[in-house]
């Protein structure tokens, strides 16, 4: 862990968000939030439903605009009014809780449009590449089917395939496992283990603490918008500094969570 | 990754029901008498459907028949001979009603979706376009069909310009994919907007573009939740073929209205009004076919 808080400092970060305020309405969702992610590493993002999770996401992928602040994708500022907006969602890759795979395309289908539309990959490559994703991921016998066809912890892998075929630099998970029954947990959060082994940079909205306290090499506890707390998973799971850490961790554990 | 090849043959849904494996069930009794009382029920439904009908179509031929002016009635609107007189030239006037709805409702669709795609255009380059398209839709949605068909086939040829049409035919159908493509346009704008937006926002996550989004994400959802709405307005549009005759062209309407000129007996209008009946029947069987079958997959769980 220490290794990698090392990396932490000395690499440039793939993402990085300063000062970034949201709001929706009246509602201010994030307020003056920071955040660096450095390359290869796994940056957990916990707090209560509500906390400003899921927009900090939307937000790094330009699926929200962000109010103030900026936001920067390896050294290119992607909140910068005149970037590519398309270009940079090219290099992120996005898994959502509720899957959102297209329901008229099969697994192959859903999995090649972005290559073969976005990237201009033959169709014979695409496949391939896809073909192999599934393989790897346990899903080979798949890819003729349409999504009504398999179950959740199924949809959830070909969408993280989906999200790997464009080989992003970044991987953002917004609680990949929220909307899923608990005996597909676990077949959801090896995928995202092997991930980690492979090296891909993610960051992750989640519930699952103890999954997060296993492969998060930082952990941000949001409160109401804000970063209340960061570091390893080791300080803010072992020794919380703030109370409003503690409280939720406490109700976690009560409920069995952690 | 290959503990997760292992599991996912455990998992495959289509796995089989217990009811294929106990071969030595023997429906109780209770069964039994469950099923012998829900027939004799369904006996008595059938029945009391039976009787009813019949009596209710007694009821209204009495009604008819008993009425006053019956006898003259069932002489000018239902008199066989005109009625054999009628009928194959009807058929004959019917075979462009089909052509029309042919190359108009092609049109229509096009046209339709043209205007839709106009109205969902984002950002102020295309305000006129998106401007101009909910214009049309609100004027054509709005004017009378029958004063929309008069104002084109016997207006523009008013007009006497040179090397426009003054064919009836052409400008019936012109008249008519007008109306029609406005009411498609709102089919398919309906279709677009009932796409969840976490479908654009998937694709766009992919870096997919706003059009290319459109293109292979959501219209082709639109068009598939839409066939119902849409082949209602074929049906639609199918019947309202009969008043280009207004016109002058030679359709099921006017050649039935040729005969009672002629005659000064109306049964041709009756043989003509059954031949559109029998026309839509297929098309309206098939459109209450395919909803029915959407419904069927909708409440399967599955997204049509």
């Amino acid at each position: 862990m220490s290794e990698s808080q090392e990396q932490l400092s000395t690499r440039p970060p793939v993402l990085r968000m300063e000062s970034v305020r949201k709001t929706f309405g009246d509602a201010v969702v994030l307020r003056n939030v920071d955040l660096e992610v450095a390359p290869h590493t796994v940056t957990a993002l916990i707090g209560a439903s509500g906390s400003g999770k899921s927009t900090l996401l939307r937000c790094a992928n330009l699926l929200e605009e962000i109010d103030d602040g900026a936001i920067w994708l390896d050294d290119e500022e992607i909140t910068d009014p005149r970037a590519n907006q398309d270009a940079v969602r090219r290099r992120i890759g996005v898994v959502f809780q509720a899957y959102n795979l297209f329901p008229h395309m099969t697994v192959l289908e859903n999995i090649t449009l972005a290559p073969r539309r976005v990237h201009g990959v033959a169709r014979a490559e695409a496949e391939d590449r896809a073909r192999e994703l599934l393989e790897r991921l346990g899903l080979g016998d798949k890819a003729g089917e349409y999504p009504d066809r398999l179950s959740g912890g199924q949809q959830q892998r070909v969408a993280i395939v989906r999200a790997l075929a464009v080989r992003p630099r970044l991987l953002l998970l917004d609680e990949i496992t929220a909307a899923l029954d608990p005996e597909l947990v676990g077949e959801v959060l090896t995928v995202v283990r092997d991930l980690k082994d492979d090296g891909m940079t993610m960051v992750l909205a989640t519930h699952e603490m103890g999954f997060a306290r296993e492969v998060a090499d930082q952990v941000c506890f949001l409160d109401g918008g804000v970063v209340l707390e960061r570091g390893t998973a080791e300080q803010v799971f072992g020794d919380p500094q703030q109370e409003r850490t503690r409280r939720f961790l406490r109700r976690i554990v009560d409920a069995g969570r952690l | 990754m290959t503990s997760l090849k292992e599991e996912s043959a455990q998992d495959d849904p289509g796995d089989t029901r217990d009811g294929d494996r106990d071969d030595a069930y023997v429906p109780s009794q209770r069964r039994i008498d469950r099923e012998a009382h829900k027939r004799a029920r369904a006996r008595r439904a059938a029945a009391i459907a039976a009787v009813s009908t019949l009596v209710t179509g007694v009821v209204l031929y009495l009604v008819v028949v008993n009425a006053p002016g019956w006898p003259r009635t069932k002489e000018t609107f239902f008199d066989w001979g005109y009625a054999r007189e009628a009928f194959p030239q009807v058929l004959e006037g019917l075979w462009l009603n089909v052509r029309l709805l042919l190359v108009c409702g092609a049109a229509v669709l096009v046209l339709g979706m043209l205007i839709a795609i106009a109205r969902t255009l984002p950002g102020p380059v295309f305000f006129p376009v998106r401007a101009l398209a909910a214009a049309y839709t609100d004027f054509f949605r709005g004017l009378p069909l029958i004063i929309n068909l008069m104002i084109v086939v016997l207006g523009v040829p008013a007009l006497r310009l040179q090397g426009v049409t003054v064919d009836p035919v052409l400008l019936g159908g012109t008249a008519l994919t007008l109306t029609y493509s406005a009411y498609v346009a709102e089919v398919f704008r309906a279709g677009i907007e009932s796409v969840h937006p976490s479908q654009r926002a998937a694709a766009r996550s992919l870096g997919l573009t706003n059009r290319q989004a459109l293109r292979h994400v959501v219209l082709p959802q639109a068009v598939r939740r839409q066939v119902p709405p849409l082949l209602n307005d074929l049906v639609s549009l199918q019947k309202d073929t009969g008043l280009v005759s207004i016109g002058g062209a030679v359709d099921a309407v006017r050649a039935a209205d040729i005969i009672v000129g002629r005659s000064l007996n109306y049964t041709p209008y009756i043989v003509a009004g059954l031949v559109f009946v029998a026309l839509t029947i297929p098309m309206t069987r098939f459109t209450d076919w395919v909803t029915a079958r959407m419904d069927r997959r909708r409440a399967q769980g599955g997204t049509p």
